[in-house]
C-alpha cells in the first residue's frame, strides 16, 4: 500500500473526476486532475505522478496516443478506464503501454485493487520478492518451487514459465499476445489455443475448483490475471 | 378529333368540359385565314401584333415570311425577331423556326407564319402546327396565318377548283382548336390587281397555273370556301359553348354516317366527303371495312390503300370498324342496321364493266337492300379497273413455287390411273383424276388449281380420249366430256383453293388471337416487373414480327432499356428522342407518327390514368409496309395491358412496403414503451433512494441506510445491463454483429459467466456440471459469455428463490451442448418458440416479471451468427421448469505440441 502516492486523473467528465477524487483521497492518495488529453500529458510531465488513471474516451486525443506519448519518457503505471465491448481498445491500450484497465461503470473497490496492484509493481520492479503467496498458492521464484496448500506441485516447463510470468505481474492483467510472446516467442504471438490449453492445465493443478477459479482469472477478450 | 356529342340533352358533355378546361391553360391561337395567297394575311398579322405590343404585351416574331414585299418587311420593324434555326439538309441550308428559342424566351405572344409549313427532316416535329402546339402548351399565345387550301378536308375541293394540288395540308382539328379566326378577305378584283402589281407570292406549282388559279370564278369559289369555313368555326364554337354549359340546343340529329372502305382509288375522296357530310349533319361517323376471304389476294398496293383510308378516317374522327364476312353488301347493311346508320357513303365501283354486268355493283345491291338508309355514291375520274390490270395484279400474286409439285402430282396421278385403267370403269376415270386436282388445289392455292386442272384435262385427252396419245378428239361426245371435265375441274379446284385460303386466314387470325390471349394471361399472372417486361417484349416481337423493347425510367428519372427482344441495350439519339417524347407526352412518336417520323422505331407510351410508366418501342424491318390501323390498335392494346400490369406490380410493391413499415412501426412502439418502462423503473428506485438519503438520511437507521445504498447500486447495475442489452440489440439489428472468433476454453466461459452473473443469481445456487476434457471452441468470447449470462439471468428470474439452476456442458459428436435448467414456472408449450422473439415476455400468473424481453432474442442472434442454435424445452419435471439448450459447432481442434513434464 503506497500511502500518499500521487495520482493523476485524466477524464473529461467532471462527475467521474469528483467521484475519483473523493474515493481516492479517502485512501490517502493525493489527486491531480486533468480534463483533457493535452492537459494530461502536460501535467504528467510537470507533476510526475506515481500513477495515472486515464479515460480512453477523451475528446481531444485518442487514449492510445496519450499512452504512447507518456511512455516515450515515463514508465509511470497507467490504469485506463474504458467502456465494455471495446475489448480491442483495451488490448490496444495494454499493448501501447498501459498496465491495467477497469471497465465502466466500475465499482471503486475494483479500481482501488487495480491501482494498488499497479503501484506495487513499481515498488517491487527492481527487486522482486522471492516468494509469492496468494491464497493457497506459494511460488518460490528463486528455487523454482510451486506448492498448493503446502503440497508441491509438478509443472511442465511451459506451465512454470506461464506461472512465473503471471506472478511477476501479479494483480495486473496481461494480454494474450504479451504472454504468448514472453513464454512461447514472437512467432506464436497469435496462438491463443496454447494459452487456453495451458491455462486449463495450470488451473487444474493450482486451483481448488478449476470451474470456479480464484487465482488465475480470465479477462474475456483481453488476457489473464493472477490474483495476488 | 372525336365529336363532342352527348346523347343526353342537358348534361355538359365531359369531352367539352375537358376541352374547355384544357383551353384555359394553353396559349391562345389566332389564325389569320385567307382564301388565296396575296390577300394580306401576314400584313394583317403584323398589324395586330403591333397593336398588342402597344398594349404592353411582350410580342416576339418567331418566323415571318415577307417574300420580299416591302410593306410587310416594314411592319417587322419595332418587333423583336428571334433568330431562325439553320438546318442543313441535302446540301441546302434552310431557315426554320427555332422552337427551343421561343420556349426559352417565353414571350406572351409569338408570331409564327405559315401554319401549314412542313419542317425540314431532322426537326423535332414533322409540321409547324405541331411546333405551335408545343408553344401553346407552354402558355404562350400564337398568331399564325393560313391559306384555305391547306386544310385537309378541303384539299381535294380546292384542287378541283384551282387544278393545283397542294401537298402541305394540316388536319382540320388544328383549325378547330384555334381561339379566333380572322378572315382576311379581299375581293377577287382587288386580288387580281395586286397580282398584276407583282405583290403576290405564289408557290411553285401555282406559278405554272397562275392564270387559271387567279381566274375570277376560282377566286370567288375559294373565297366562299374560306367564308364558309370561318362560319363553321363560329358555329362549332357556339356549340362547344352550349355543350360545356349544358344548354340544350336543337339536337335533332340522330344521324349517323357510314363510309364503306374498299380498295378503290377513290378512297381519299370518299373519306373526306364522308367527313364533310358528318360535320355538316353534326353526326358521328363510322368507317367500315369488310374483310372478305379475297383480302389476302389483294396486292400490297391495294392493302396499303385500304390501310391509309382507314387511318385517314380515324384521324378525321371516325370510328373504324373492320369485320370479316363473305357477302359484302349484306354485311354492310347488317352493320348499318346494327349501328343505326342513316346514311351510307360508298365509292363508285372500280371493277371492270364486265364484272359489274355479271355481278351487279355494290351500289345497286346496297340500294336494293338498304331500306330507309340514304346511299351516297362518290364518283370520280379514277380509271376503271381493266381486265388486263386485274390479270396482271393477279399474276403478280401467284405462288410459283407451288406449281412444280402440282405438276408432278398431276402427272403422277394421270400415270397411275392410266396403268390401272383396265380394271377401272370408264366413268370413274375423270373423277379419280379430279381427286388429284383437288388435292393440288387444297395444298397450293388458286394458281395450282388452274394449272392442275388444265394439266389434268389435257392429260385426260391425251391418255384416255380416242385417238389415244394425241391431243385431238374425234368423237363429238368426247369433246363435250372434255369441256365439262375442264369446267368441273376449274370450279372444284377454285372452291378447294378458296377453302384453303379461308383456312389460312382463319389460322392467322386464330394465331393472333391466341397470342393476344396468351399475352393477357402471362401478363396478368406474372409476378415481378421483370417477368412482365419480358413477356411484353416477347409477345410484341412475335405478334408484329418486329424488334421490340421497353423503356422504363430509372432512379434518376431517365428512360433506360429494361427489356428487349431480340436483346438490345442501345438505341440511337433519334429513337431516344422519340421514346422520351412518347413517355413524356403520352403520345406515340417515331415511325409512322407526326413526331420524329424518320426514326426506325415506333414508340407507344406506357401509361395508365394514374401515372406515366415508360415507353414501348417497336422496330419493323425496313421493307415492311406501314402499320395498318388494326395492327396499331393491337399494339395499343398490348401497350395498355402492359402498362396496367406494370402498374399492378408497382401497387403491389407499395402495399408490401406499407405493410413492412406498419410492422416496423409496431415494433418501434413496442421498443419505445419497453425502454420507457425499463429505464424509468430502476431510475426511480435510484433517485428515490438517493434523495431519501440526502434529505433525511440522518433519520434513517444504519441498516436502512445500507439497504437504500444497496438499492441504488443494484438498480444502477440493472440499468447498466438493460442499456447493454439495448446496445446489443441495436448492433444486431444494424447487422453489425460480427463475432470476433478465437480459441476459447468452454470451462473458462462458464467460469467467468457464472461469476459475472453472480449478482443476478443471488438467492439461487448454480450447479456446474462440466464434462471433463472438453474441446476448445472457436467463438467470440464476450458474446457467448453474454449468452450464458442471459440464460442464467432468465433462469433466476423465473425460478422461485432458493431454487437451483443447473448448468451442464457436454460434447455431442461435432457439437458442444450447453444446457441451463431451472425449476421455475416454465413456458407454455405453444410459446416455446416465441420466447425468442423480441420483447416477448411470458406472463407468470399476474406477476409481470421485470425484464426487457430482449435477452433470449439476443442469445438467438448471437448463436445464429456463430452457426449455432438455441431452443427451449418445458416442462422439465413435475410439470415445471425450463431447459434452454444451446448448441455450438465444434471445429477441428488445433494441434498443441507435446512437452515433457519435468519436476517443477
Amino acid at each position: 500500500m503506497a500511502d500518499g502516492a500521487r495520482i493523476l486523473v485524466v477524464d473529461d467528465e467532471p462527475q467521474i473526476r469528483r467521484l475519483l477524487k473523493v474515493s481516492l483521497e479517502a485512501h490517502d492518495y493525493r489527486i491531480v486532475e486533468a480534463g483533457s488529453g493535452q492537459e494530461g500529458i502536460r501535467l504528467a510531465a510537470l507533476e510526475k505522478p506515481d500513477l495515472i488513471v486515464l479515460d480512453l474516451g477523451l475528446p481531444d486525443l485518442d487514449g492510445q496516443d496519450v499512452i504512447k506519448r507518456i511512455r516515450e519518457w515515463s514508465p509511470t503505471p497507467i490504469v485506463v478506464l474504458s467502456v465494455r465491448a471495446d475489448e480491442s481498445d483495451k488490448v490496444a491500450a495494454l499493448d501501447a503501454g498501459a498496465d491495467d484497465y477497469v471497465t465502466k461503470p466500475f465499482g471503486t473497490a475494483e479500481l482501488l485493487a487495480r491501482i494498488r496492484a499497479a503501484l506495487r509493481h513499481t515498488v517491487h520492479a527492481v527487486a522482486g520478492a522471492p516468494v509469492f503467496i496468494s491464497g493457497d498458492l506459494q511460488v518460490d521464484l528463486e528455487k523454482r518451487l510451486v506448492s498448493v496448500k503446502g503440497e508441491p506441485v509438478r509443472l511442465s516447463p511451459k506451465e512454470y514459465e506461464l506461472l512465473r510470468l503471471l506472478v511477476q505481474h501479479a494483480g495486473k492483467v496481461l494480454t494474450h499476445q504479451f504472454i504468448l510472446r514472453q513464454v512461447w516467442g514472437a512467432a506464436h504471438e497469435h496462438d491463443v489455443q496454447y494459452l487456453r490449453v495451458f491455462a486449463r492445465q495450470l488451473r487444474q493443478k493450482i486451483e481448488a475448483d478449476s470451474a470456479r477459479p480464484q487465482l488465475l482469472l480470465t479477462e474475456p477478450g483481453v488476457g489473464y490475471r493472477l490474483i495476488g | 378529333m372525336p365529336d363532342n356529342r352527348s346523347d343526353r340533352d342537358s348534361r355538359p358533355s365531359p369531352d367539352a368540359l375537358l376541352q374547355a378546361a384544357a383551353q384555359e391553360k394553353r396559349g391562345r391561337l389566332n389564325v389569320f385565314l385567307g382564301a388565296a395567297p396575296g390577300v394580306g394575311k401576314t400584313y394583317a398579322m403584323l398589324e395586330a401584333a403591333h397593336l398588342r405590343q402597344r398594349d404592353g404585351i411582350d410580342v416576339v416574331v418567331g418566323v415571318v415570311e415577307t417574300h420580299g414585299r416591302e410593306e410587310t418587311a416594314f411592319l417587322l420593324r419595332g418587333l423583336e425577331q428571334l433568330p431562325l434555326r439553320r438546318v442543313e439538309y441535302r446540301d441546302k441550308v434552310f431557315n426554320e423556326l427555332d422552337l427551343e428559342a421561343v420556349l426559352r424566351r417565353r414571350p406572351q405572344l409569338v408570331l409564327v407564319d405559315e401554319l401549314a409549313h412542313s419542317n425540314v427532316p431532322g426537326s423535332l416535329h414533322d409540321k409547324r402546327y405541331q411546333d405551335i402546339e408545343d408553344i401553346r402548351a407552354a402558355g404562350i399565345d400564337v398568331y399564325t396565318a393560313l391559306n384555305i387550301q391547306h386544310l385537309e378536308s378541303l384539299n381535294d375541293v380546292v384542287a378541283q377548283i384551282t387544278r393545283v394540288k397542294v401537298r402541305e395540308t394540316i388536319p382540320d382539328a388544328v383549325l378547330v382548336q384555334a381561339d379566333a379566326i380572322e378572315l382576311i378577305d379581299l375581293s377577287p378584283e382587288d386580288l387580281i390587281r395586286r397580282l398584276k402589281e407583282g405583290k403576290v407570292y405564289l408557290p411553285e406549282q401555282a406559278a405554272r397555273a397562275v392564270h387559271h388559279f387567279f381566274a375570277p370564278g376560282n377566286l370567288t369559289a375559294l373565297r366562299e370556301l374560306a367564308l364558309r369555313k370561318a362560319a363553321d368555326q363560329v358555329d362549332s364554337q357556339m356549340l362547344s359553348h352550349m355543350q360545356s354549359h349544358a344548354i340544350s340546343g336543337p339536337w335533332p340529329t340522330r344521324d349517323r354516317i357510314m363510309a364503306c372502305i374498299s380498295a378503290s382509288p377513290l378512297m381519299p375522296r370518299l373519306v373526306r366527303n364522308a367527313r364533310r357530310l358528318a360535320a355538316r349533319r353534326h353526326a358521328s361517323w363510322i368507317a367500315l371495312y369488310v374483310e372478305t376471304p379475297a383480302h389476302d389476294r389483294l396486292s400490297d398496293a391495294e392493302k396499303t390503300q385500304i390501310n391509309r383510308a382507314l387511318t385517314l378516317a380515324e384521324e378525321f374522327g371516325a370510328e373504324v370498324v373492320t369485320v370479316a364476312a363473305a357477302n359484302v353488301p349484306a354485311e354492310i347493311i347488317a352493320q348499318a342496321r346494327q349501328r343505326n346508320v342513316t346514311e351510307i357513303v360508298v365509292a363508285r365501283s372500280h371493277r371492270s364493266r364486265l364484272v359489274n354486268r355479271l355481278r351487279g355493283t355494290l351500289t345497286d345491291r346496297l340500294v336494293e337492300a338498304g331500306e330507309g338508309i340514304s346511299i351516297h355514291v362518290v364518283t370520280g375520274a379514277a380509271a376503271q379497273e381493266s381486265w388486263l390490270g386485274v390479270m396482271r395484279a393477279r399474276l403478280e400474286g401467284i405462288r410459283w413455287r407451288g406449281l412444280l409439285p402440282t405438276g408432278v402430282i398431276s402427272l403422277l396421278a394421270l400415270g397411275v390411273v392410266k396403268l390401272a385403267s383396265p380394271w377401272l370403269p370408264d366413268s370413274s376415270i375423270p373423277l379419280l383424276i379430279l381427286i388429284a386436282v383437288l388435292l393440288c388445289a387444297l395444298r397450293h392455292g388458286y394458281a395450282a388449281a388452274i394449272f392442275s386442272s388444265v394439266l389434268a384435262v389435257l392429260g385426260y385427252n391425251f391418255l384416255f380420249l380416242p385417238p389415244l396419245y394425241t391431243f385431238t378428239i374425234t368423237n363429238p361426245e368426247n369433246i363435250y366430256t372434255f369441256f365439262v371435265f375442264l369446267g368441273v375441274a376449274l370450279v372444284a379446284s377454285n372452291l378447294a383453293a378458296r377453302i384453303r385460303a379461308q383456312a389460312e386466314a382463319a389460322r392467322v387470325r386464330e394465331a393472333r388471337t391466341a397470342s393476344l390471349y396468351a399475352f393477357s394471361r402471362m401478363v396478368t399472372g406474372a409476378a415481378s416487373e421483370d417477368d412482365i417486361l419480358w413477356a411484353v417484349v416477347h409477345h410484341v416481337a412475335a405478334l408484329s414480327k418486329a424488334q421490340s423493347l421497353v423503356l422504363i425510367p430509372d432512379a434518376g428519372g431517365q428512360l433506360a432499356i429494361r427489356a428487349a427482344y431480340p436483346p438490345e441495350d442501345h438505341i440511337d439519339e433519334k429513337a431516344k428522342g422519340a421514346a422520351d417524347w412518347a413517355w413524356d407526352r403520352g403520345e406515340p412518336a417515331g415511325r409512322g407518327t407526326g413526331t420524329l417520323p424518320s426514326s426506325d422505331w415506333l414508340f407507344l407510351p406506357l401509361r395508365t390514368a394514374e401515372r406515366k410508366l415508360g415507353a414501348l418501342g417497336v422496330r419493323f424491318p425496313d421493307d415492311a409496309p406501314p402499320l395498318g390501323p388494326d395492327e396499331r390498335r393491337l399494339l395499343d392494346a398490348l401497350a395498355g395491358q402492359a402498362a396496367l400490369a406494370i402498374e399492378r406490380t408497382i401497387l403491389n410493391k407499395d402495399i408490401e412496403e406499407a405493410r413492412v413499415s406498419a410492422e416496423t412501426e409496431k415494433l418501434r412502439s413496442a421498443l419505445l414503451s419497453s425502454i420507457s418502462h425499463d429505464l424509468r423503473t430502476p431510475l426511480s428506485a435510484i433517485i428515490g433512494a438517493a434523495s431519501s438519503l440526502m434529505n433525511f438520511g440522518d433519520r434513517i437507521e444504519a441498516k436502512g441506510r445500507d439497504d437504500l445504498l444497496v438499492t441504488v447500486r443494484d438498480e444502477a447495475e440493472r440499468l447498466n445491463r438493460f442499456v447493454g442489452n439495448l446496445l446489443d440489440m441495436t448492433r444486431i439489428e444494424a447487422g453489425a454483429m460480427q463475432p470476433k472468433l478465437d480459441w476459447v476454453d468452454p470451462e473458462d466461459l462458464v467460469a467467468t459467466a457464472v461469476k459475472r452473473a453472480a449478482p443476478l443469481t443471488t438467492g439461487h445456487t448454480v450447479e456446474i456440471d462440466l464434462q471433463p476434457d472438453l474441446p476448445l471452441l472457436r467463438v467470440d468470447y464476450v458474446l457467448i459469455e453474454q449468452v450464458i449470462i442471459n440464460l442464467l439471468d432468465n433462469a433466476a428470474k423465473y425460478s422461485g428463490t432458493g431454487a437451483a439452476i443447473r448448468l451442464r456442458l457436454r460434447q455431442l459428436d461435432n457439437r458442444l451442448e450447453l444446457q441451463v435448467t431451472d425449476r421455475g414456472v416454465g413456458i407454455p408449450v405453444t410459446e416455446l418458440d416465441q420466447v425468442f422473439d423480441m420483447f416477448y415476455r411470458v406472463r407468470a400468473g399476474d406477476r409481470q416479471v421485470a425484464g426487457t424481453g430482449l435477452g433470449l432474442s439476443i442469445c438467438r442472434s448471437i448463436l445464429k451468427a456463430h452457426g449455432g442454435d438455441i431452443r427451449a424445452e418445458s416442462p422439465v419435471a413435475d410439470g415445471k421448469g425450463t431447459r434452454m439448450i444451446v448448441t455450438l459447432p465444434l471445429e477441428q481442434q488445433p494441434v498443441i505440441p507435446e512437452e515433457k513434464v519435468i519436476h517443477g
